[in-house]
């Protein structure tokens, strides 16, 4: 460090030739290996002369339908790496016995099961559960498009930014060594001088900041514009647990956003909020975390209970069973999940009454919970059932997750806590809610909507190998990890000396192979859709029989979704038209007002995570630089006033001529 | 939302509307922007409790009763209420389609809002000289930032009014303007009532003993 001269220290701030991980053999083949591929995308889509077709179709789309997509995308992407993340740690855990040291040293290993955890609930459940709401909800209450169509590109944009940031500490520099809250005074300057934490301090704020305006736009959304009948408790249930997720969102994502500010500037500034000395005191941003992070992990699980919902009704060919019970205890576990933050440290030593309260108030969550199990059970008798994937996903998602709801409830009792806190029993709890309840609801989400963002269905042989994989892994990778914590392992540990431990972690390595199946078939499954696509057509826009109106327009539906504004008389609105033979209008068209695409968003996301960057390494130039580049591009922004246009009539009626012709040959 | 039990000749129920209502450009705004306002709002939350709970810890340094002087900061606070009055009269003049009263009333309001960043920075500079910075004790933390992040927020709110008073004068008060101008107005009212939360919850307890 000290052989840089000032002139380096002042263009490149804190980076050195030396931050270039050239030692590290496993991250030297994985860059080149992300060069290359990424070289070869880039030379396909110049050699098939994509670009202009990508930025003016997708990235600079306003279109919740594409933005939905792309968020999709980005959270397989970041899958990947997240899932390599955990491949590696069971790899390592499954050798690192009785003085054999793994292959990974623990300062890289520490890097690893921070960033699997940043990465599996910011970059991969999180988009998921954007992009999933994004494309459903306008289509389910029948609008055109979100409140905020610009703003909608523009969160997406800053969700890649902050991925983009955590994918670079890969290769430039580390990541942090802290686990995936970052608690202090771990992850203050004293302990954390390097900029690993830097990379996770700036990559949340920036994509923290575009969940919180995504959840605004999608409230306004929600209340302003649903079709005319749809009341509340007409709407679909979907929607309703969006509704209940956006509302989490903006109330808590702000704490988070505040948290990390007061940690920056600790580390930037030098102020004394989370120090142990001067005054600071670390057990205030503990509490802070958990003020959002609990609501965020039903952020993450409510829509799924949505999905599950609109599936069960739909392949049992029945109305949901407690429709107004399920609406009822999605708002109970909405505000109920702002009372039980406590739970994560019952060991923090706050006492006996407030560890009762925090107790006593998480056990009551699993209440609302259990009814809704319950509902769906109840949909599912005497219903018609269609055993297609989705509907697959929901009974493994329905034992799965009251496994994992009922270790959730010995959690929540603060004695047991105090032996299981911190121990690999937590680890498997989490990641049976988590995957059972998120990631089984994503793919049935997946399977349920792709014929309806396409136009053709998944290829069902590699779906279900896929389903089959991931729930029989699952099992096999998070059974052993109950037991360990059982027996006290704690988790975070980079090896072991009891031998007789191993055979456990061994098993749950495997488990993890078998994990990695499932993501390859699901991938398979894509490619052999898509090659497949005319055997797995579907011309009617309504594959599988659906009850809500993302089902009466065409697959994929039209840039404006509905040539007519539907109507809506009942809960389950197209059910409804089908039955009292709705006839869909042939004549009549109108021109139609729509928002106009702009790059506007991107470049302003772009300049932000340039700025996150400049701010990690010390370059302050290019920090006070991209910061002023941000400011006078919203301000730039600003001064277009010409946002929409008018969808020709004509191109209105070509479009659902071609429509007609389809679903006349169907 | 539109009444829905129109019914089509043959007793069927009308299932879409077919004569499209007119369009709004920005009918979801009012409600987005308080959404905004209230998530805003629970950043000052975080930052007041932070201080609530930080706020004596003097680590042996100054406390509020050694470093505040209330005779400033009561000026301070008349400035900015000065400013949402006149941002108010603003708002009153938009109303009668006055454009040159709102103009004048928002360069009146830009004034008040300078004056009091200009007396917040002169106090921050202050305290600083006397040796009580933002690293000296977590009290003085949370009150730097605290304070501090209003003073932002204050700054691009100018910013913002600057920017608006420009857009203004080019195309005059039409919808969309008039459609800043509130979302402004609404941002400037809710910066009055964190500070009236500062002025009491810092300053005004921080002096008693």
């Amino acid at each position: 460090m000290t052989s840089y001269p000032d002139w380096w220290k002042l263009i490149f701030g804190r980076f050195t030739l030396e931050a270039i991980p050239y030692h590290e053999p496993i991250l030297i083949a994985t860059f080149a290996a992300v060069l290359l591929g990424g070289l070869a995308l880039v030379a396909l889509i110049s050699r098939f002369k994509l670009w202009g077709y990508l930025w003016h179709e997708w990235f600079t789309s306003v279109d919740h339908k594409k933005i939905g997509i792309m968020y999709m995308i980005l959270g397989v992407i970041m899958l990947l790496r997240g899932f390599a993340d955990a491949l590696m740690m069971r790899g390592q855990q499954a050798i690192a016995f009785a003085g054999n040291e793994g292959y990974l040293p623990p300062h890289h290993y520490d890097q690893i099961f921070t960033a699997h955890g940043v990465i599996m609930i910011f970059f991969v459940a999180m988009p998921f559960v954007t992009g999933l709401m994004n494309y459903v909800v306008p289509l389910q209450i029948g609008a055109r498009d979100v409140a905020f169509p610009f703003l909608n590109n523009f969160s997406f944009w800053m969700t890649v930014g902050g991925a983009v940031l955590v994918m670079a500490s890969l290769f430039i520099g580390e990541f942090a060594k802290v686990g995936w809250l970052a608690y202090p005074p771990l992850s203050g300057a004293a302990y954390s001088p390097g900029v690993g934490m830097d990379y996770y301090l700036w990559a949340l704020q920036i994509a923290g900041i575009g969940t919180t305006l995504s959840g605004v736009n999608l409230i306004a959304t929600i209340v302003k514009m649903r079709a005319p009948g749809m009341d509340l408790m007409k709407m679909p249930i979907f929607t309703w647990t969006s509704l209940c997720t956006n509302v989490l969102i903006v109330a808590t994502f702000p704490i988070l956003a505040a948290t990390l500010a007061l940690l920056t500037l600790d580390r930037y500034v030098g102020t004394n909020f989370f120090t142990n000395d001067l005054g600071g005191n670390p057990m205030m941003y503990v509490n802070l975390i958990w003020i959002w992070g609990h609501p965020e992990v039903y952020i993450l699980i409510l829509p799924l209970f949505g999905v599950y919902s609109e599936v069960a009704s739909t392949f049992c060919g029945k109305r949901l069973f407690g429709y107004a019970s399920m609406v009822y205890a999605t708002v109970v576990i909405t505000i109920l999940s702002y009372l039980v933050w406590l739970h994560h440290f019952f060991t923090m030593g706050s006492g006996a009454s407030v560890n009762s309260f925090f107790g006593i108030t998480t056990m009551i969550i699993s209440i609302p919970t259990g009814a809704k199990i319950f509902n769906w059970l109840f949909t599912m008798y005497r219903g018609r059932i269609r055993f297609e994937l989705p509907m697959m996903w929901l009974l493994a998602f329905m034992i799965t997750f009251v496994i994992g709801g009922m270790t959730g409830v010995m959690l929540a009792v603060p004695p047991a806590d105090f032996v299981l806190h911190n121990s690999l029993f937590l680890i498997a709890h989490f990641h049976n809610v988590i995957i059972g309840g998120v990631v089984f609801g994503v793919f049935a989400g997946i399977a349920y909507w792709f014929p309806k963002a396409f136009g053709f269905k998944l290829d069902p042989f590699w779906g279900h190998l896929s389903f089959w994989f991931w729930v029989i892994g699952f099992y096999v990778a998070f059974m052993p990890l109950y037991i360990l914590g059982l027996m006290g392992v704690t988790r975070r540990l980079s090896r072991f000396e009891d031998p007789s431990l191993q055979i456990w972690f061994v098993i749950a390595a495997f488990g993890a192979v078998l994990i990695a199946l499932g993501i390859l078939c699901f991938l398979i499954q894509i490619g052999v859709s898509i090659l497949r696509r005319e055997q797995l057509r579907d011309t009617t826009g309504d594959p599988w029989d659906g009850r809500t109106l993302e089902w009466s327009t065409s697959s994929p539906p039209p840039a404006y979704n509905f040539a007519f504004t539907p109507i809506a008389h009942d809960l389950d609105a197209w059910a409804d038209m089908k039955k009292r033979g709705y006839q869909r209008p042939l004549t009549g068209y109108r021109p139609i007002h729509m928002p106009r695409n702009t790059g506007a968003g991107l470049i302003i996301a772009g300049l932000a995570t340039i700025c996150g960057f400049a701010l990690i390494w010390y370059i302050w130039w290019l920090a006070a630089l991209s910061f002023v580049s941000v400011i006078a591009a919203v301000i730039i922004h600003t001064f277009n006033y010409d946002r929409d246009f008018h969808i020709p009539a004509d191109e209105v009626v070509q479009a659902e001529d071609a429509r007609t012709q389809l679903l006349g040959r169907a | 939302m539109a009444k829905a039990t129109a019914q089509t000749a043959d007793g069927v129920p009308a299932f879409y509307v077919t004569e499209e209502e007119h369009a709004h450009p920005g009918g979801s705004t009012m409600l987005g922007f308080w959404l905004y306002l209230m998530s805003d709002c629970l950043v000052f939350a975080v930052l007041f409790a932070t201080y609530g709970v930080l706020g004596r810890n003097y680590a042996a340094g100054p406390s509020g009763a050694d470093l505040f002087d209330l005779k400033l900061v009561a000026v301070n606070t008349a400035m900015l209420l000065f400013s949402s009055i006149t941002y108010g009269f603003a708002m009153l003049a938009m109303d009668k389609g006055r454009q040159a009263a709102v103009q004048g009333w928002l360069a009146v309001t830009a004034l008040f809002g300078l004056a009091f960043l200009g007396i917040e920075l002169y106090e921050f500079a202050h305290l600083i000289h006397e040796g009580a910075t933002p690293m000296r004790s977590a009290f003085l933390s949370s009150f730097f930032t605290l304070v501090g992040t209003h003073g932002l927020h204050v700054t691009f709110g100018l910013i913002w009014l600057a920017v608006l008073m420009t857009q203004v004068s080019k195309h005059g008060l039409i919808a969309a303007n008039r459609r800043r101008l509130m979302c402004l107005s609404m941002f400037w009212h809710f910066l009055d009532v964190v500070w009236i939360g500062v002025f009491t919850f810092v300053y005004l307890m921080g002096v008693l003993k």
